[in-house]
């Protein structure tokens, strides 16, 4: 057992974008103060360390307590439809609302049927939709529509926690949650008024960008991660290639190419908005990491497995499929999250080629010389977006990789 | 019956080596059709516009200023000179970069790993907040938000020797004079003896089982004969400028910019808090068994820590470490959108310019290409010294 540490070679879990949080060690019984007690005044090292650190956070906590109080924050109220859904057009919010109204229920009926991690999703969702549809300054109708969210939510969960053969329809309808809503939001392909993608903006823009990427590199991702295994030279130097390549240069200049190139490589024409080649440049960057992430996986698959599926007489493609691929990608369920909330974050670069994005709308409020100098309450509000929900992945994949883990004991 | 069975041929379509052959071909056949398909079309976008493929722009004029180049540079110097400042300030980011996200990591990785509740605790929120925000948000915060507001250079704040003012900071700097090579001979000679010392003092501490102290006689012997060179030629290594405010500026030191210090301190941050929990991984991935024999054979934590931990902790750390620094290198691409001109600021420059987006894309993927096969291959070979001999 020691051995096998000592040649550990492959990459541990802290890979992940997530970080375990500390445990205060605590005997059967021992009240919480006295433990605390013990630990931080314990012998004289650590009272110093303890004064110190202690010294140290009061002053932030301080400073970030004054800083909240102190402004008077209208520079983000102003603009906070702005900032969250960009100039999409008011006419057509319902389709947005339903958006959420849908990923509100199917939270809560997955709170419900699951229990496990759903909960700390449907409490940061409430939680956020409370505290928009609590200030003061959204307007009646916003603050009700949210209002119903939370409504859902519960309502799902009840539904959830009561009847248990909804398990399949809710996976299926969440399945079907990205394409009815982004067809919605882009009108169905002109069944509906079309809302051209220049209309979208803020958070809603790096959603979107952020869900095309994750959804859409997992062909490509999982293409490549097969051929790199793959016994056939021609194949597997060619996704080597790709992937390394990929993998070797700042996603800015991926994005460049998606803007510059991808007319030239379509001779000359420019057919696709500005978007829509950010999107396919960030398929195909997510796709070479992705690659590498199931590549994980497929190499913790004993070959037993292998044995076996052939045993059955099941051939190469049914074995991969069925046999092989599910049981990658469980096994690298905590990599992929860890992946998605690098996406979520990077989907911030945008901004520099121009579009406006949650961040670049920040950035493009704060160049209104009206509001000159008010650069951090704007980008600390921007910041506690991007952090709750980067947080709340690697929350929610540190839950799997436990539960995951004991499943496998 | 059976020699019948033997006889009978595979068909083409199921035999072991054919079959490979022919889907290999199928598959490049096909990468290369899109491939053919992709450079047709670009070909006859480039005829469109009325341009071809070559890099004879490279020695035209560049005509752009670049702030805060680090080698020769003026506005009439060809493209080419251009990209090679901006190879150089990336470098220069990255370099400094790498050092001090390594240092502070280090530092909130053992933070983390701490008994204290409180330490641990705020190492882990440090952790949370830098990790889970956008590094391209956290630079903006910097250059606009914490550098922009400071007072003019007029009025810089000075913090001892430093100057911090809204054009970015001023910092006690060596520059090197005509004695520097010598120095540098004799510092070479003088590390010579200093390991030399050690080895001996290592040598008498195995042999006749007394502490001899060798890594404090071999810093002994360095200084001594640092002192003794100073001595000797009258003059330190470099020279130490300290800068000093004149009222309307300031003068001598090294002067750093805002937005070099914004993606400097930015990187610096972000990879820090990767760092940290690559260093916590690799320690706590040591099992706890040598922790447990290094009490009973009655090592002190530090020398269990140099001796025992981090000789195994390392071996882990390592690989992940190269990506990190990979990861620094290329995220600091990013410095463009604050207007620090590395090689990604200036090649937009130049396309911009000179409208040869393809050609200058081609150098940029050449020149991360180039920084990444380095950095691995320096790292591959770190990490072989550091392998364990099997058996």
């Amino acid at each position: 057992m020691i051995n096998d540490n000592l040649h550990y070679k492959g990459e541990p879990t802290n890979s992940l974008e997530v970080t375990d949080s500390p445990h205060l060690d605590r005997q059967k019984n021992e009240p919480f103060g006295q433990a605390l007690r013990k630990n931080l005044f314990g012998n004289k090292k650590n009272t110093v360390l303890t004064v110190l650190t202690g010294l140290f956070t009061v002053f932030v906590l301080y400073q970030v307590v004054s800083f909240v109080l102190e402004n008077s924050w209208d520079v983000v109220y102003i603009h906070l439809r702005l900032l969250m859904i960009g100039q999409y057009p008011l006419d057509e919010l319902w389709r947005l609302w339903f958006g959420l109204y849908y990923a509100s229920l199917m939270i809560g009926l997955t709170w419900g049927l699951w229990r496990g991690a759903g909960k700390a999703v449907a409490f940061t969702f409430g939680a956020v939709y409370l505290a928009f549809a609590a200030v003061p300054w959204t307007t009646l109708n916003t603050s009700l529509n949210l209002a119903a969210c939370i409504g859902l939510i519960a309502g799902g969960y009840v539904l959830g926690g009561k009847i248990d053969r909804l398990k399949i329809p809710v996976l299926v309808l969440w399945g079907l949650y990205f394409p009815l809503t982004i067809g919605l939001i882009m009108g169905f392909g002109g069944l509906l008024d079309p809302v051209l993608s220049r209309y979208w903006g803020g958070w809603l823009l790096t959603v979107i960008l952020a869900s095309v990427a994750i959804i859409g590199c997992f062909p490509l991702g999982i293409l490549l991660a097969l051929g790199r295994r793959s016994s056939l030279p021609a194949v597997k130097y060619v996704c080597i290639a790709y992937i390394e390549l990929v993998r070797g240069i700042p996603l800015i200049m991926v994005l460049f190419i998606g803007q510059l190139l991808i007319p030239l490589f379509l001779g000359g024409q420019t057919g696709l908005d500005n978007v829509t080649r950010a999107m396919i440049a960030y398929v195909f960057f997510a796709a070479a990491y992705l690659a590498e992430d199931v590549r994980g996986g497929l190499q913790s698959i004993p070959s037993g497995q292998f044995e076996a599926a052939q045993a059955l007489g099941l051939n190469k493609v049914k074995t991969t499929f069925f046999i092989i691929l599910p049981q990658a990608l469980k096994a690298v369920i905590p990599a992929m999250v860890g992946l998605f909330i690098t996406i979520l974050k990077d989907t911030s670069l945008v901004a520099i080629i121009g579009l406006a994005d949650f961040l670049g709308t920040a950035r493009r409020i704060s160049n209104n010389p009206e509001y000159l100098g008010r650069y951090l309450e704007l980008y600390v509000f921007v910041a506690a977006f991007y952090f709750i929900f980067c947080y709340l992945m690697a929350y929610v994949s540190r839950y799997l990789e436990r539960s995951l883990s004991k499943g496998s004991r | 019956m059976p020699p019948k069975e033997e006889n009978k041929k595979t068909p083409i379509w199921r035999s072991r080596k054919f079959v490979p052959v022919i889907l290999q071909i199928i598959f490049l056949a096909i990468i290369g059709l899109l491939l053919w398909i992709l450079i047709q079309n670009t070909m006859t976008g480039l005829r469109r516009i009325g341009m071809s493929f070559g890099f004879d722009f490279l020695n035209a004029r560049a005509g752009f200023n670049i702030n805060e180049a680090m080698i020769e540079y003026s506005t009439s110097d060809p493209y080419v000179r251009a990209i090679m400042v901006g190879i150089v300030s990336t470098l220069r980011v990255s370099f400094f970069g790498i050092i001090l996200a390594t240092i502070i990591g280090v530092l909130v990785g053992i933070a983390k790993m701490s008994d204290n509740w409180l330490l641990s605790k705020v190492a882990s929120v440090y952790i949370d907040i830098f990790r889970n925000t956008p590094l391209l948000l956290q630079i903006f915060v910097l250059n606009f938000a914490v550098f922009l507001p400071l007072p003019r250079i007029q009025e810089a704040l000075s913090i001892g020797p430093f100057y911090l003012s809204n054009r970015g900071a001023v910092i006690p700097w060596a520059t090197l004079h005509e004695g520097s090579a010598l120095w540098a001979l004799l510092l070479l000679v003088v590390i010579g003896a200093a390991i030399w010392v050690y080895k001996w003092q290592m040598k008498r501490e195995v042999e006749e089982g007394k502490n001899t102290h060798p890594f404090l006689s071999a810093i002994g012997t360095f200084i001594l004969l640092c002192g003794a060179a100073y001595l000797v030629t009258g003059e330190g290594p470099f020279q130490l400028t300290i800068p000093a405010h004149t009222g309307a500026a300031v003068t001598g030191g090294l002067s750093l910019s805002t937005p070099f210090l914004s993606v400097l301190v930015a990187l610096t941050i972000f990879t820090s808090t990767y760092i940290a929990e690559i260093v916590r991984g690799g320690v706590q991935a040591v099992p706890k068994g040598q922790v447990e024999a290094t009490k009973a054979l009655g090592f002190r934590s530090a020398t269990a820590m140099r001796l025992v931990i981090f000789p195994q902790a390392i071996r882990i750390i390592i690989p992940q470490m190269t990506s990190q620094y990979l990861n620094l290198i290329k995220n600091s691409s990013l410095a463009m959108a604050v207007g620090y001109q590395e090689i990604v600021g200036v090649g937009n420059t130049v396309i911009n310019q000179s409208g040869r987006t393809l050609e200058v894309i081609v150098i940029m993927i050449a020149v991360y290409l180039f920084f990444s096969l380095t950095t691995s291959l320096f790292m591959n070979i770190f990490n072989k010294k550091f392998q364990l001999v099997e058996r």
